[in-house]
């Protein structure tokens, strides 16, 4: 027997494609397709319109735009809330990983999973649950005496209030950084430093601080990132505050003057885009050279506490009751009640605000069924792209490979409401062929879902593929499997696990999502995301309450799901999970 | 026919030229080893032979079909290589007999068939009561024979294993390098077989070509590696070779030479074109140095070891007493550090000068 033996024996297909439309050719054409399409293109017309609206750059309209008096104010107010937010959330970020991670601090797994906790809970929802905290009905200040007598002013509403929410609410984000890094740190390290005769504090500060200094930083640009982007907490505090944010600018533009604002606004939002990169940058320069050893085989001993144990454990749950329970408790004794301001008290407690969301308020129940099937259609368009695009950023070499990896990042940084931009622009006018456009419907939304999550999916997914041997994929091929079959034969059963956390992550902040689909619903399509904001406006305070308890009961119940069944998962894909 | 012609391959990754003008013709069914230190472009050479990389120059034919060239390139999936790697690659959801089975069901061949194929081929490697454990459950020597039996099911004319013992305890080794030969014997695949022990590749190997920096140095007998290196860096590679410089060569005839080494008259072996040169490079190994009551090379003992079977002793050699040697003598022995002893040179190797 020979392998030309063995040739002959395979069934010869039917159909033959032509041979540069098989194998990773076509794979790659589709991957550049799909990202272009949805990426690039939109962010190319964006900066067409910005710069070039009537096909000529014309200096001066954009310098009487940008320098306008609102505009300036606008642009410093962002700078130093998201710089003030990013300090706030590093400090507070770093602490928690240092405490849990080097520490024996009682109760830490569940102490984590309260600290993170915030981070997948909408931002928006944050924002009321804060805002109800000061109203008479809260549960914890009222009790105390100290709800605000009507008439005062909320303190909230304010550039410190804004400045307070958002860096307690991107904490997370630099926490799960530090701890990264933290647990690669080698043990030798710290043990070799406590041999060298240095105590504790000067093993954090001469050895630790500086080991982690490139996870601290990371965590800085991404919590910059989210806190200039974050659309939810600048418009429930900022706009009753009138504390002018570039965001909240192009938001109350777009819904006042309609499409005629779009090449002025597509400016502003280029320029959130440009002061996005410039913060990242930065932060990538000040953690530059961090060190990125490898070494997770033997982890430092926790140093102990000692009498410290009651002060520090007392600190630190001191800081989730006012971060967690403040806010959340407000926010359910709010929906409870039938009006704004009542007191919650055995005759006031009612469960009509709730059946009203579940039940009886029609855009309500609209909203959630359009939320709930493109967050479905999102989870799985996007995970097998990004088991297919994993597949050729860490395999594959080439100017396509890299392309597609810096589009896929830049996707991912810029703040969701430039995409929306990006998406109406693009999509504003009649498509070729169809004659209709999809401005305003609920394609556009799905389009700008697939743009911004594509990223947040691929993140766990190249987690994935850096745990697996390149040979197995190779092993396959030389076996004659083509590269969709290994796809679905050998790669995706290998990092299924990491799919699914992805997937998970992409239903978690999909359904809930506010900053796009915030300029891109209609009459004709709303997603449950933006609702909070429109109920608040509209004044039904104890209705939008009840939708924020509703989402925060989801997004708690989505994670017990995935902590029950995710035992299987490999480890540091689940944020929340110790 | 499965015969490997590589013609002048060269590759690059951005300014690091990895393989310079790399030439071996393989014959069907032959046991090839590439030996040379790690970093010496080996690995990348078994990569462009199963496909992973593409040439930057040169060409690669298998069984008289060009596979490689800087504008074609046949992708590895449609060559019908097996490779053992490094780590063996077993796909870890799969069972042992999924394992050895996956390349046939690509191959579209039908259920019986397969499961007929994979029990015999199994049966051949002793794995047959362990077709439905995973990977994960075998031992390293398990493991390494699912891989080659992934290779003798698929009955791959060309075999190339990269490094395939080098993650394995000393003692496994030894059996795993017969199992490779008792393969080799069972399938005939030429085997292409890389490695940076050359303990292993001259045991295995019916060639061996060392390589280093990117050039092959030489591609010849095991035997012929030992004795008659063509360059001073194989020689101080092989075998523990010394190089040393001789004057006054003088051949006799009959691949035979005189030479004066250290002021001695020596007989060594050399090419059969040696001509008369004043100068020249020499090798010999550790055991073809012996002591002597009569004339020879002075030495003084700086360090002796006992090594089992036989004395290890480092010496400083010649009329100065600077040229440092490594003297095996038979065990029972007795050498003392700062003895001064007297060498006799019973075998060495007339280098062929490069520039002839």
């Amino acid at each position: 027997m020979s392998l030309t033996e063995t040739l002959s024996k395979r069934p010869q297909r039917a159909l033959r494609l032509p041979r540069w439309l098989t194998g990773e050719a076509a794979l790659m054409l589709a991957l550049v397709l799909f990202v272009g399409v949805l990426s690039i293109a939109p962010l190319a017309r964006l900066a067409w319109a910005a710069l070039l609206p009537q096909g000529q750059f014309d200096a001066s309209r954009i310098a009487d735009i940008l320098g306008g008096r609102r505009v300036v104010g606008a642009t410093l107010n962002t700078i130093w809330i998201s710089v003030a937010a990013t300090c706030l959330a590093t400090v507070a970020g770093t602490l928690a990983a240092l405490l849990t991670t080097l520490t024996d601090m009682r109760a830490r797994t569940l102490w984590v999973f309260g600290f993170v906790l915030p981070l997948m809970i909408p931002p928006q929802v944050t924002a009321l649950a804060w805002v109800q905290a000061f109203s008479p009905s809260s549960p914890v200040l009222g009790a105390l005496g100290l709800s605000l007598p009507p008439g005062t002013r909320h303190p909230l509403y304010s550039m410190g209030g804004i400045i307070f929410l958002l860096g307690l609410y991107n904490a997370p984000l630099v926490f799960l950084s530090v701890r990264a890094s933290l647990q690669r740190l080698p043990a030798a390290l710290i043990e070799a430093a406590h041999s060298n005769g240095a105590g504790r504090g000067a093993v954090i500060r001469d050895i630790i601080l500086p080991l982690i200094r490139g996870g601290v930083f990371a965590g800085a640009a991404l919590a910059f990132v989210s806190s200039i982007g974050n659309f939810g907490i600048q418009a429930m505090l900022g706009i009753p505050a009138r504390v002018e944010t570039l965001i909240t600018m192009i938001y109350r533009r777009l819904n006042s003057y309609g499409p005629s604002a779009l090449n002025d606004m597509a400016l502003l939002a280029l320029l959130l885009a440009v002061l996005t990169v410039i913060g990242m940058t930065l932060t990538a320069w000040l953690g530059r050279k961090g060190d990125q050893r490898v070494d997770s085989a033997h982890r430092a001993p926790r140093m102990s506490l000692g009498r410290w144990q009651w002060p520090v454990g007392l600190a630190a749950w001191g800081y989730l009751l006012v971060g967690l329970a403040l806010p959340l408790s407000a926010l359910f004794a709010a929906a409870l009640v039938r009006g704004y301001g009542q007191p919650l008290s055995a005759e006031t407690i009612t469960l009509e605000n709730f059946a009203n969301a579940l039940f009886h308020h029609k855009g309500i129940r609209e909203a959630f069924v359009t939320s709930f099937w493109i967050t479905c259609t999102t989870v799985a368009v996007l995970i097998p792209v990004a088991v297919a695009l994993g597949y050729v950023l860490t395999w594959r070499r080439g100017w396509v490979a890299k392309l597609l990896r810096l589009a896929s990042e830049l996707a991912y940084a810029l703040p969701g409401i430039i995409i929306g931009v990006a998406m109406i622009l693009f999509f504003l006018r009649p498509l070729p062929f169809i004659g209709t456009g999809l401005y305003g419907t609920v394609w556009v939304i799905l389009a700008a879902y697939f743009s911004n999550f594509l990223a947040l999916a691929l993140r766990p997914v190249l987690g994935g593929y850096a745990q697996i041997d390149r040979a197995l994929d190779e092993a396959a091929q030389l076996a004659g499997a083509g590269i969709f079959t290994r796809l679905r034969t050998i790669i995706l059963p290998s990092v299924a696990p990491a799919a699914t956390a992805a997937g998970i992550l992409v239903f978690m902040t999909a359904i809930n999502e506010i900053q796009t689909s915030v300029l891109l619903v209609s009459s004709r399509a709303q997603t449950i995301g933006p609702m909070i904001i429109f109920l608040e406006e509209a004044g039904s305070s104890t209705l939008a309450a009840a939708v924020g308890c509703l989402m925060v009961l989801l997004v708690l119940a989505l994670m017990g799901v995935s902590l029950v069944f995710g035992r299987r998962l490999p480890e540091g894909v689940l944020p929340w999970r110790d | 026919m499965s015969d490997i012609r590589i013609d002048a391959i060269s590759k690059s990754f951005g300014p690091t030229q990895v393989l310079k003008d790399v030439s071996l013709a393989i014959e069907a069914g032959e046991f090839v080893a590439v030996l040379g230190p790690s970093g010496c472009g080996k690995t990348t050479l078994l990569r462009c032979l199963a496909g992973f990389e593409r040439l930057d120059g040169g060409a690669i034919a298998i069984g008289g079909e060009a596979v490689s060239t800087p504008r074609a390139h046949v992708p590895p999936e449609s060559r019908g290589i097996g490779v053992v790697f490094q780590n063996y690659a077993l796909w870890p959801h799969m069972s042992v007999a999924q394992n050895v089975a996956y390349g046939l069901k690509i191959a579209g061949i039908p259920r019986a068939e397969r499961t007929k194929r994979v029990s015999r081929v199994l049966d051949l490697v002793a794995l047959g009561p362990l077709a439905n454990r995973r990977p994960a459950d075998l031992s390293g020597g398990q493991r390494q024979r699912v891989a080659l039996a992934r290779c003798l099911a698929m009955e791959s004319r060309v075999v190339l294993l990269d490094e395939p013992l080098a993650n394995l305890d000393v003692h496994l080794r030894g059996a795993l390098e017969e199992e490779f030969a008792a393969f080799h014997a069972r399938s005939g695949a030429t085997m292409f077989y890389i490695t940076h022990d050359q303990a292993e590749a001259l045991a295995l190997a019916d060639r061996v070509a060392v390589m280093n920096a990117g050039r092959i140095l030489q591609f010849d007998r095991p035997q012929a590696l030992f004795s008659q290196p063509a360059s001073e860096t194989v020689a101080g590679f092989i075998g523990e070779g010394r190089v040393l410089e001789a004057e006054d060569i003088r051949p006799l005839g009959n691949g035979r030479a005189a030479a004066s080494l250290m002021g001695q008259t020596v007989e060594l072996r050399c090419a059969p074109g040696e001509r008369a040169r004043g100068r020249a490079k020499i090798s010999f190994h550790p055991g073809d140095l012996h002591l002597t009551e009569t004339q020879g090379i002075a030495a003084n003992i700086t360090r002796a070891t006992y090594r089992g079977a036989y004395l290890r002793a480092e010496v400083m050699a010649g009329p100065g007493g600077h040229v440092p040697l490594s003297v095996n003598i038979a065990a029972p022995a007795s050498l003392t550090r700062g003895q001064r002893i007297t060498l006799a040179l019973r075998d060495g190797w007339v280098i062929p000068d490069a520039a002839a």
